[in-house]
């Protein structure tokens, strides 16, 4: 049985597609995908992603086991402070990409929903014994993103957290209706914008303000094409445990520095051996090359697509791929079997598409 | 078009028997499922079509599907303009968003097709 977040019932009544994605029942889209995916890079958008686990870490030696299961360090974050990185096993595998939030001796893990008991049963087991609670808080709660160049400016006055004022990558937590929020300057589209975490009762109710503040309602479908065009890895399609964090192009979340964390032996022996590595994709046509298909290069297979798409503000067929250190340099120009035909496609710097700062 | 005049497949394509000339689309149902359609890929004017194998294309943002022949033949025609403009399916899918004209075979029937009535019970189990 799926699970359902505390927006099923407005997803279903507002022509919400629903899909069955890592065990929830979520929108993919309520419109066409292509004009989601525009809202939020013109103007914003808002997604329901109750779907992702919440898991609070607390206790006196919270940063401990936070520092034990993550690769990035935790012991530098400022209160209020969000970081990514990678929870990983003792070959240095990829147990899941998270987000790790700060306020005072408290941590927040934000976590894939596909890994959400994984993950928490790894911080149970290596918890056991210490001093920590931990606590999955996804259920009792909800999980907005409102996103877009206008997301910011519209979710001002939304809750008691000056939004405006937060930094890029800073949370800090609030009030909405009287009852406590959690605002972070977040986000998986490539945009600037907010990720809310709410009252699981209160979710309808501000998913609706946010509508009224002139967000538009997005599913599944652009967070996918969004997230592609900024080259933002996907677990299960960019990470598993057998693909480690420098295969990955994600080496910067990896810090050898701060002392022992599980799969840093391994880490330090495979951080420069030559394998496949992440790259991305552009083809010359319009075909689609998507997760599976074979990438070839003076008629060898030198690789694998992991996600792709018509990237709908590129305006071009753009794909991740793993491929062998040879064909990893941009510009070097390679096939893709898409069922059965080749594709001519090029390697190019990522992301694929970055927005303007102001 | 009106669409009680034509025959339908279960894997939603439509099709018109003129004379020998089979005209093959897919269903306004189908298009909309697709939502974003990015690509058609279509057979040369002169290929051959096969009764229940694929014909071509169609591409969508989350996905591709095959598109099916519901009859044997040769392909005389091939809407180009959606192969330039594949949004174009979704104005008019069974009018000027058709995808092919066959010549069909002696004694060719569409009688092992859906009937209007038949497709719509089909979708409506959908859950649409």
């Amino acid at each position: 049985m799926a699970l359902r977040t505390p927006l099923y019932d407005w997803h279903t009544a507002h022509h919400g597609r629903m899909v069955e994605f890592a065990g929830w029942l979520m929108p993919l889209q309520y419109s066409r995908i292509t004009d989601e995916h525009q809202a939020v890079r013109t103007a914003a958008g808002v997604f329901d992603i109750s779907h992702m686990g919440r898991i609070w870490i607390a206790g006196p030696e919270a940063l401990d086991l936070v520092q034990l299961v993550y690769t990035n360090n935790a012991a530098t974050l400022r209160d209020g402070q969000v970081r990514y990185g990678l929870v990983c096993n003792v070959e240095g595998g990829i147990r899941d990409d998270v987000l790790v939030y700060r306020f005072g001796e408290r941590y927040l893990m934000v976590v894939n929903a596909a890994n959400r008991e994984k993950i928490l049963g790894w911080l149970i087991q290596h918890g056991s014994g210490r001093p920590v609670e931990i606590s999955d808080q996804t259920g009792p709660t909800a999980m907005l993103a409102v996103q877009g160049p206008c997301a910011v400016e519209r979710c001002q006055g939304l809750t008691t957290v000056d939004a405006a004022g937060l930094r890029y990558y800073h949370a800090a937590v609030g009030e909405y209706r009287g009852k406590p929020c959690l605002v972070s300057r977040t986000g998986y589209t490539g945009e600037d914008g907010l990720e809310l975490i709410v009252d699981a009762a209160l979710a309808t109710q501000v998913w609706e303000e946010v509508l009224a503040r002139g967000a538009q309602p997005c599913g599944l479908g652009a967070r996918d094409t969004l997230r592609l065009e900024a080259a933002l890895p996907l677990y299960g399609h960019e990470l598993s445990e057998e693909i480690d964090p420098f295969q990955a192009g994600l080496g910067w979340a990896v810090k050898f520095d701060k002392g022992d964390f599980i799969g840093r032996d391994a880490l330090l022996r495979r951080r420069d051996d030559e394998r496949r590595r992440r790259v991305g994709l552009v083809l010359e046509g319009k075909r689609i090359a998507r997760d599976g298909a074979s990438v070839w290069r003076d008629g060898r297979e030198i690789g694998t697509v992991t996600s792709g798409t018509f990237a709908p503000t590129v305006q071009r067929a753009i794909a991740l791929a793993y491929v062998e250190p040879a064909g990893t340099a941009v510009g070097t120009e390679v096939e893709v079997d898409v069922r059965g035909q080749r594709e001519r496609a090029k390697v190019v710097a990522l992301p694929f598409y970055r927005r303007a700062r102001s | 078009m009106d669409p009680k005049s034509l025959r339908y497949a279960s894997t939603h394509e439509w099709a018109r028997l003129e004379g020998d000339i089979c005209t093959i689309g897919i269903t306004p149902f189908a298009v909309e499922q697709l939502t974003d359609v990015i690509y058609i890929e279509l057979p040369d004017v002169g290929d051959h079509v096969f009764a229940g194998d694929s014909f071509g294309e169609i591409e969508s943002v989350k996905a591709v599907s095959d598109l099916f022949s519901p009859v044997n033949g040769e392909v005389i025609e091939v809407n180009d303009k959606l192969v330039d403009d594949p949004s174009r399916i979704t104005a008019d899918p069974l009018g000027k968003g058709w995808l092919i004209k066959v010549k069909t075979e002696p004694g060719t029937t569409l009688d092992h097709l859906l009937t209007w009535e038949q497709y719509e019970k089909q979708i409506a189990s959908q859950g649409h």
